[in-house]
């Protein structure tokens, strides 16, 4: 699809290093989840040594096209002898089938999780595997006077994802890390309109729920010389590189300072319709706070905003989360709550249910479900009252945020139980 | 029926369990921190370390074995959604 101000063929980053993706500038939602103002760009690289020639990524299937005019202008498919997956959704692995054919002898470079992507992504053709190796950090191909090292880093955003790196000329071809959803033809950081904005949010949507493994990442590539960074997606960033390695260290790093950091946390969040909820988050938030040694912080719902919510989770131990039932479910601050969980990493947790009803009380229930989903853990049974919690029930709230302050801090005394009675 | 006793490390559980029961139908009753993903093998969310005993599991089957070593694994460790446990005693925490 023919793109005003870009070249048909291929576009030189280096000598002997070429751009050979595809622009798609009429896109406006990502994988469903994200927005593109001004569509995407799926990158693809050509690094021709003495030896051979390697390609790295793909495009997506309807941009092959695109994707192989350019190829060719830059090399013969006889003349290439590696292929770096250096993730495979589809959106970098599409042409790939039509490439392998076009190549049948290249091998095939990916990460050791991506093995049994690659099968899955060919099954429809019916052919075998093409010839692969797995590699990881510090692995390397030599092409002939240019090398090709690799970079283990997972989970950026997928657990196969990894980065390749052109010794000689300190190129960076990341993946999805360093990318964004920003389609410019003029390609480079220095040429292309703003596009700090699409930089963020990318970050924020694609990157941020696997923080931990962006400063693993960072500490492998840090240290390496850098000329270009040339993600798949987005400009490539050859003016002041290492500026993008600074943000995206300052985007994984925890946004708010912490002052009782020595201490674990715990969120009590609740919204209440008759007040019954609240007093349950009170007094549960109370049992935890007696215990000594958690911070505990109780929030109504009703007076915040998702997002913020998710910026105190992200950093929280546990959360613990009350809701009356209407009409059989959870009220919709709640769930807003639950699914902007998705943006962060939430797994591993503590997490808690509770709540009052009048009737049916399923919310509690409902709460603990999405919580699992999110893969917190949830060792304590949530809480269900009907209506006013007396001075028992209000009592029991308090064991609970006890108990979970024990989990938090490790004061749990080991408990011996029988299978049978959890049935 | 012979029993196996399973201790959940983080959580500070010993449960008793029949012999052939697999982690995860125990793991996610008492609520341990091992999370689960596919629950088929696959996805390698539920890698579990074996603390001690790790002799009372069953053999990992073909598909767990591949699982394990694409996903690098260190050695002791295994998927709870996978993992039998055959009797005697068993330490796990979430890898």
């Amino acid at each position: 699809m023919p793109v005003a101000g870009l070249t048909d063929g291929a576009v030189e980053i280096a000598p002997g290093v070429h751009w050979v993706g595809a622009l798609d500038p009429h896109l406006r939602s990502f994988d469903i989840i994200l927005k593109t103002a001004n569509g995407t760009s799926y990158n693809s690289y050509v690094v021709r040594g003495e030896n051979g020639v390697a390609v790295i990524d793909t495009v997506k299937e309807n941009y092959a096209d695109d994707f192989f005019r350019r190829l060719e202008s830059v090399a013969r498919y006889d003349e290439i002898t590696t292929i770096v997956l250096n993730h495979l959704e589809p959106d970098h692995s599409g042409a790939l089938p039509a490439l392998l054919r076009r190549a049948p002898q290249a091998r095939v470079y990916l990460s050791s999780r991506a093995q049994m992507m690659l099968k899955a992504l060919l099954k429809p053709s019916g052919e075998p595997p093409p010839a692969y190796i797995p590699v990881t950090t510090d692995d390397s191909v030599d092409l002939g006077g240019r090398t090709l090292r690799f970079l283990h880093t997972p989970y950026l955003h997928w657990p196969d994802t990894q980065c390749t790196y052109l010794v000689e000329d300190g190129i960076l071809f990341s993946g999805d890390v360093f990318g964004c959803h920003f389609c410019d033809a003029r390609l480079f950081n220095d040429r292309v309109g703003d596009f700090r904005f699409s930089f963020e949010y990318y970050y924020a949507h694609i990157m941020r729920p696997f923080r931990e493994y962006v400063l693993d990442a960072l500490a492998l590539i840090e240290p390496l010389e850098l000329t270009a960074i040339a993600p798949a997606h987005g400009p490539i960033l050859r003016h002041a590189p290492r500026d993008y390695l600074h943000r995206y260290r300052e985007l994984a790093t925890p946004r708010l300072h912490n002052e009782a950091r020595v201490e674990k946390t715990l969120l009590v969040f609740y919204i209440s319709a008759y007040g019954n909820t609240r007093r349950m988050a009170e007094a549960l938030a109370a049992g935890a706070e007696c215990l000594g040694g958690v911070r505990v912080s109780l929030y109504d719902l009703e007076g915040g905003e998702s997002g913020v919510f998710t910026d105190l989770i992200e950093e929280a131990d546990g959360l613990a989360i009350g809701s009356p039932t209407i009409n059989a479910d959870a009220v919709r601050p709640v769930w807003d709550l639950l699914s902007s969980l998705t943006t962060v990493n939430v797994k591993g947790k503590l997490g808690a249910a509770f709540g009052s009803y009048g009737w049916s009380g399923e919310a509690v229930r409902l709460i603990e479900d999405r919580l699992r989903g999110l893969k917190l853990r949830l060792p304590l049974e949530g809480l269900r009252i009907k209506l006013v919690p007396d001075a028992g029930e209000l009592d029991a709230c308090r064991a609970l945020g006890e108990q979970l302050a024990r989990h938090l801090t490790g004061r749990l005394e080991t408990r011996e139980i029988d299978l049978a009675a959890l049935a | 029926m012979p029993k196996a006793k399973v201790t959940f490390e983080d959580i500070g559980v010993a449960v008793t369990v029949p012999a052939g029961t697999r982690l995860i139908e125990v793991s996610e009753k008492v609520g341990a921190g091992i999370t689960y993903g596919c629950r088929e093998g696959e996805c390698c969310t539920c890698l579990t370390k074996v603390v001690a005993g790790g002799e009372n599991l069953a053999p990992p089957s073909v598909l767990e074995d591949q699982v394990l070593k694409d996903n690098l694994a260190p050695r002791g460790h295994r998927l709870a959604c996978q993992a039998q446990i055959l009797g005697g005693e068993l330490v796990v925490r979430p890898a």
